[in-house]
């Protein structure tokens, strides 16, 4: 016989910023951008579109950016998620969220918690990236306010400045 | 683990979630949650459940199977795992292998669609603007899947049967996508209102086999499922120049012009019929002009 397939019931821990959070009495169909705001009170990644067409819910999973409301929560349980508001607390985002200040990449600021995981991510895999490249980076991310210039001058000015 | 199900305070379906580490189990939980739902890597799947179009009571959730991730790529054939998603697909040797698999999982939505979304999952959605069939369909891909009553081979032309419609019985997962190699350049172009997040509006995948000295084409969008062109292809087998691998101005065009004819598409909100048979004739004949003058 092969062995009882794992069933996930209505109690599970996720990591989340490397601290296992447990999720009670939830819907087990629940995504995990619904989980992070509405059950573990991290509100950094936005509610938008919920089809993963804005990227204002970019999170990374296993180190790799997703946008939360395309992963069923349950099936997070046992990766590490970290939010914007993990980033932020490590200060490893911090030059980038100043360099976003700085530079008005920031008007309403909605769209600011995603690009600020996507530019995080990019800039770790790829610290040289060329024009084409951050722009390919960050076409997932919409932003209505700023016609993205003044977020691609602040990836430049990050890029300068942690070259020099 | 327990295998209860739950449902919230908002009276939301009962519903149970399996997380499989193998395919044995995955296909044991299955069996044991009849009208069970797969997901892999959720781009439809968690869309249609938050805007409640997809209702499941069951879900085998597949992105823990280790078997289903990897690819191989022996000599004469690139064996692709289910589970590889669209960045996989884009980089490394896969992505120097099938170039075009790898242009075509480019243009998929944008990297974090593309860090989550797998070949598994466009494959078994199958929607006519599945961004990896065109080429898939050009190059004769195999489907493996795997059930109680053990595993089949598909070829993904009969595998897919219409819109979002395939053969894949209720108990069965795709284990993995199989095409020969192929030598000689190849295409992808697809047509959609910007570079990223589009779905597409017409796509050509375009393989020119330099040892057959034959060409397939593989359209997508523009029909219930993705399709072959036959009478394109015979043309440019005979109207290439195979010993400079060249073709006319004339030839290309009606290239162009008959897979264009090949198209059954529908208007729909992304675009008209006219506009879609209009820019599989662009579409294709730039792809075949690209490989031709990318070959050396």
């Amino acid at each position: 016989m092969p062995p009882e397939p794992a069933v996930i019931a209505d109690r599970y821990e996720l990591s989340v910023n490397a601290t296992m959070r447990v999720v009670e009495d939830a819907w087990i169909g629940e995504t995990l951008l619904f989980v992070l705001r509405e059950r573990l009170g991290l509100p950094g990644a936005k509610n938008a579109c919920e089809q993963g067409e804005c990227g204002s819910c970019s999170v990374l999973l296993d180190g790799v950016v997703v946008c939360a409301c395309l992963v069923l929560a349950v099936d997070a349980v046992g990766s590490e998620i970290q939010t914007v508001e993990g980033l932020s607390a490590s200060g490893d985002a911090a030059d980038i969220q100043a360099a976003l200040v700085r530079g008005g990449g920031v008007q309403c600021g909605f769209c600011t918690p995603g690009f600020v995981v996507a530019i995080y991510d990019l800039l770790r895999r790829n610290p040289d990236a060329d024009e084409m490249a951050v722009r390919e980076a960050l076409s997932g991310n919409l932003c209505r306010c700023t016609g993205y210039g003044r977020i691609l001058d602040a990836v430049r000015a990050v890029q300068r400045a942690r070259a020099s | 683990m327990s295998t209860g199900s739950t449902h919230d305070a908002r009276g939301a379906q009962q519903l149970r979630v399996a997380r499989p580490a193998t395919l044995d189990d995955a296909l044991c939980a299955l069996r044991e949650m009849p009208g069970a739902q797969l997901l892999a890597g959720g781009t439809d799947f968690c869309v249609e459940v938050s805007f409640g179009s997809r209702r499941p009571t069951a879900v085998v959730a597949l992105r823990r199977v280790e078997e289903l991730r990897g690819h191989d790529i022996a000599d004469g054939h690139v064996r692709i795992g289910a589970g590889t998603t669209y960045a996989e697909m884009g980089r490394g040797a896969l992505a120097s292998t099938l170039p075009a698999l790898a242009a075509a999982a480019r243009t998929v939505g944008s990297p974090q669609i593309r860090n989550a979304g797998t070949l598994g999952g466009n494959v078994a959605t199958a929607s006519p603007a599945g961004d990896t069939l065109p080429l898939l369909v050009a190059l004769d891909a195999r489907v493996r899947v795997r059930g109680a009553a053990g595993e089949r081979v598909v070829a993904l032309e009969r595998f897919v049967t219409g819109v979002k419609r395939t053969v894949l019985a209720p108990d069965e997962v795709v284990v993995d996508v199989v095409v020969d190699r192929c030598r000689g350049p190849q295409e992808f172009l697809k047509v959609g209102t910007r570079n990223a997040m589009v779905i597409a509006i017409a796509s050509v995948a375009v393989v020119v086999d330099l040892d057959a000295r034959a060409v397939r084409v593989g359209l997508g969008s523009v029909a219930p499922v993705p399709r072959r062109c036959a009478s394109a292809e015979a043309h440019a087998g005979e109207a290439i120049d195979w010993g400079r691998l060249w073709a006319s101005e004339a030839a290309l065009a009606r290239f162009g012009e008959l897979a264009a004819e090949a198209c059954s598409p529908i208007t729909d909100h992304r675009s008209t019929a006219d506009y879609r048979s209009h820019a599989v004739a662009v579409i294709a004949r730039r792809a075949l002009e690209r490989c031709i003058r990318h070959a050396t």
